[in-house]
């Protein structure tokens, strides 16, 4: 059968069962926007590259196959750096293809080229420049296939014009032809049998272990397999903020997010813990704290399938590469193993005292945030949650970049894994709009609200006009407090409360009429009694975008809070739980 | 002279476009610092060989080593280290030597095994190849006499053959993740 190029690209992701495509299309890609018309994936059609990327990620962390992105050469192509970086960094499995310039035309210069692969090879897993319109069916099949196996992450396929307009011979790889192509590629999924054993036994001996669950466990799909660990051994585990939702929040065991706006019990945790089963994370930073001062008391049990996460950080006792929900489980047998053989399990640690501990410090140190006084500002996290208060365990919360990304992820209750969106590792204000209309498209059954902050919603509000023409309802809380609100949070704690560049005004733009402007349903809440009448009217929207304009107050800091650099032990609590003040010196 | 604490890395690549510059990048991007590097073709046309010598004094070869596996064309990597390989390279070098300075010269590129490659009115430039650290020490004795050019390739290496029954000696990783 002889396909154009263009032809057998479509072909290719309906080869890899891809059902949508977000993209624009531009000169170069043009060939390829013929075939959708005939094709069965549907093409949403984004107002900038950047939202087709985000919306790509956001398609992915709900549904956990690949999202795939489509746009065109040159600037198309640069302003998808940012998602597949956040993609990167996030290891959310994704797949770019963009236009190219025709081949006799690269390296002229020409007219929107630019060198894709060489500016997108570091925010990559990997990526091809197809120069062999013969190849393109072989070079689609790898993208899914290393976008998804193994450490997921982004792969971006270049396709010249002229590689679009040229006429193959169409052939879909088998699976042998695929493992041939790439000879270089075998990720370990299976961990090391002695390693597992090893941390069996650490396992049994620790008295103070803790879980250290990290996003890897959701991509690998791991959360029943956690949740039996972690019952049997009566194991207490925090989730990090890219791990939320893989164990449930109103689980006993769960300690909740560790880290710099973590709370208090889940940082002491792992502080003052003994053994650390480190299942599918990365050791970030803004989880350490100070990497000298985090643990320090602890050894260390490090699940991962990248080999190059064991050791960068921090050095494990028992390193084990593999997939994290294969290894998971294997360890939860070989514990098993281990009870059945030994004679009574009268020799088991007491791990009383250190329950204890920990509720002790549950106690003492919820989190907190004094209440609202009649006539100031909404308190943010009052909006979080209300807005907690009226979904369901199967809503599903996106997040920009800032503090109330921290609101939404201390103040959620999130007992189901994928119900969690957000932009961890990379930070990308402006994440939320465009990754919640993806989630939506992944999860039509879903309700999905967008938390955001009115810095990050300005970023790429414009993805809603898409939200309104594709009809995908998504609904977005603006958390406005007319400021860069984490970085004035930091001018205010660190830089002696000179404000630089910071205020953005509550009313400029008007949110409202914006978001009336763009199709949606646009609400502004100024006072606690509208809160409630507001989330209901937009819960009941579900034939438009829904935008609520929350005014909340500047002055609310994100607490707990690990000062950038610090360590974990200087963690300053509420000023209202720490008598004598905050207890951080710099 | 003292040189910084390296070792070798011989790197098997997929041989097509853009595999050097995914190497390199991943060492700029990473901080890594290479001393030298050396590609050429292997007897199997669709692999390439990478002879990277390293900084190890700020990375530990293990993260190095580990990253470059994440690259979806890089097949194996074999760490050798300096007292187990055959480490070599080539040593091109312009000298001054007019007058009594040229037969010098000659006497002393001839105790290091090197060649005179060409003969100048008052220069000749001299070849020689052998362990880096000779030719370290060659470039050392040539320097009073005067170096205009000189050019190194970089070195290649191999593992150094088991002289007794085989055991295990270099590590060798394969695969990506």
């Amino acid at each position: 059968m002889k396909l154009t190029g263009a032809q057998a690209l479509i072909k290719s992701l309906e080869m890899e069962s891809v059902e949508v495509v977000f993209g624009l299309p531009g000169g170069c890609i043009l060939p390829a926007y013929d075939p959708i018309l005939d094709s069965s994936i549907r093409h949403v059609l984004v107002r900038h590259e950047q939202g087709a990327g985000h919306m790509a990620e956001g398609y992915a962390h709900v549904t956990g196959r690949p999202g795939v992105a489509m746009v065109t050469s040159g600037p198309a192509a640069t302003n998808l750096v940012t998602p597949l970086c956040d993609a990167y960094m996030d290891s959310v499995p994704m797949v770019a293809i963009t236009g190219q310039v025709g081949r006799p035309m690269i390296g002229t210069d020409a007219f929107q080229e630019c060198d894709t692969v060489g500016i997108t090879r570091s925010v990559t897993k990997h990526n091809e420049l197809v120069m062999d319109p013969a190849e393109l069916p072989l070079i689609i099949r790898q993208a899914f296939h290393l976008a998804t196996t193994g450490r997921p992450g982004p792969v971006l396929v270049d396709v010249p014009k002229d590689v679009l307009q040229a006429e193959i011979d169409w052939w879909w790889p088998t699976d042998a032809e695929l493992a041939a192509s790439l000879p270089g590629y075998k990720p370990t999924t299976k961990g090391h049998p002695r390693q597992i054993k090893e941390a069996a036994r650490l396992i049994a001996a620790a008295e103070r272990p803790v879980i250290y669950a990290g996003g890897g466990l959701l991509k690998s799909r791991a959360a029943d397999e956690l949740r039996a660990l972690a019952e049997s051994e009566g194991i207490p585990v925090v989730t990090t903020l890219m791990a939320r939702g893989v164990f449930p929040d109103d689980h006993p065991l769960c300690l909740g997010m560790p880290g710099m706006h973590g709370n208090y019990t889940a940082i002491m945790a792992l502080q003052q813990a003994d053994l650390l089963i480190a299942l599918g994370t990365r050791f970030d930073d803004r989880v350490t704290g100070r990497v000298g001062d985090f643990a320090p008391g602890a050894k260390v049990v490090h699940v991962d399938i990248d080999p190059a996460e064991l050791g960068k950080i921090r050095r494990p006792d028992v390193p084990i590469v593999g997939d994290v929900r294969l290894v998971t489980a294997a360890i939860g047998e070989a514990l098993r193993a281990l009870r059945d053989a030994a004679d009574d399990g009268g020799d088991r640690p007491d791990r009383t005292p250190w329950r204890a501990t920990i509720s002790g410090w549950q106690e003492r140190f919820p989190l907190h945030y004094d209440p609202h006084v009649e006539g100031d500002a909404l308190k943010p996290q009052a909006v979080m949650q209300a807005l907690r208060d009226a979904a369901t365990d199967e809503t599903i919360l996106v997040s920009g970049v800032g503090q109330h990304q921290m609101w939404a992820s201390q103040y959620w209750r999130f007992n189901q894994p994928y119900t969690w969106v957000n932009s961890g590792g990379l930070g990308t204000m402006g994440f939320a709009v465009p990754a919640a209309i993806g989630a939506k498209v992944g999860r039509p059954d879903r309700t999905v609200w967008a938390v955001d902050g009115d810095g990050c919603f300005q970023m790429t509000a414009q993805e809603l006009v898409t939200a309104s023409a594709e009809r995908i309802p998504v609904k977005v809380a603006i958390l406005n407090n007319a400021y860069l609100g984490m970085v004035r949070q930091w001018q205010e704690m660190f830089y002696e409360e000179r404000y630089s560049e910071v205020y953005l005004s509550p009313d400029l733009p008007d949110f409202v009429r914006w978001a009336e402007a763009m199709g949606c349903v646009g609400i502004r809440v100024e006072h606690p009694e509208e809160v409630q009448p507001a989330i209901d009217k937009a819960n009941a929207v579900d034939d438009r975008p829904v935008v609520i304009d929350f005014r909340t107050d500047a002055r609310e800091k994100v607490f707990p809070m690990v000062p950038a650099g610090a360590s974990n032990d200087e963690v300053l609590v509420h000023p209202s739980q720490a008598p004598g003040g905050e207890r951080f010196v710099q | 002279m003292s040189r910084p604490r390296h070792q070798t890395l011989s790197v098997l690549v997929e041989n097509r476009s853009g595999v050097l510059a995914r190497v390199s990048s991943l060492f700029a991007r990473r901080g890594y610092n290479i001393i030298s590097l050396a590609v050429a073709p292997t007897d199997d046309a669709a692999f390439s060989r990478i002879t990277i010598v390293i900084d190890i004094e700020t990375t530990s070869v293990e993260q190095i080593t580990k990253q470059l596996f994440k690259l979806v064309h890089v097949v194996k990597i074999t760490e050798l280290d300096p007292d187990e390989a055959v480490e070599r390279e080539l040593l091109l070098a312009t000298v001054a030597a007019a007058g009594p300075a040229r037969s010098e010269v000659v006497e002393l590129v001839g105790l290091f095994d090197g060649r005179i490659e060409d003969v100048g009115h008052a220069a000749v430039t001299v070849m020689a190849f052998g362990h880096p650290s000779r030719l370290d020490d060659l470039e050392d004795l040539l320097r009073p006499y005067g170096i205009t050019d000189l050019q190194r390739t970089g070195r290649v290496a191999l593992p150094r053959l088991e002289r007794s029954a085989p055991r295990p000696r270099l590590s060798s990783l394969q695969g990506a993740s």
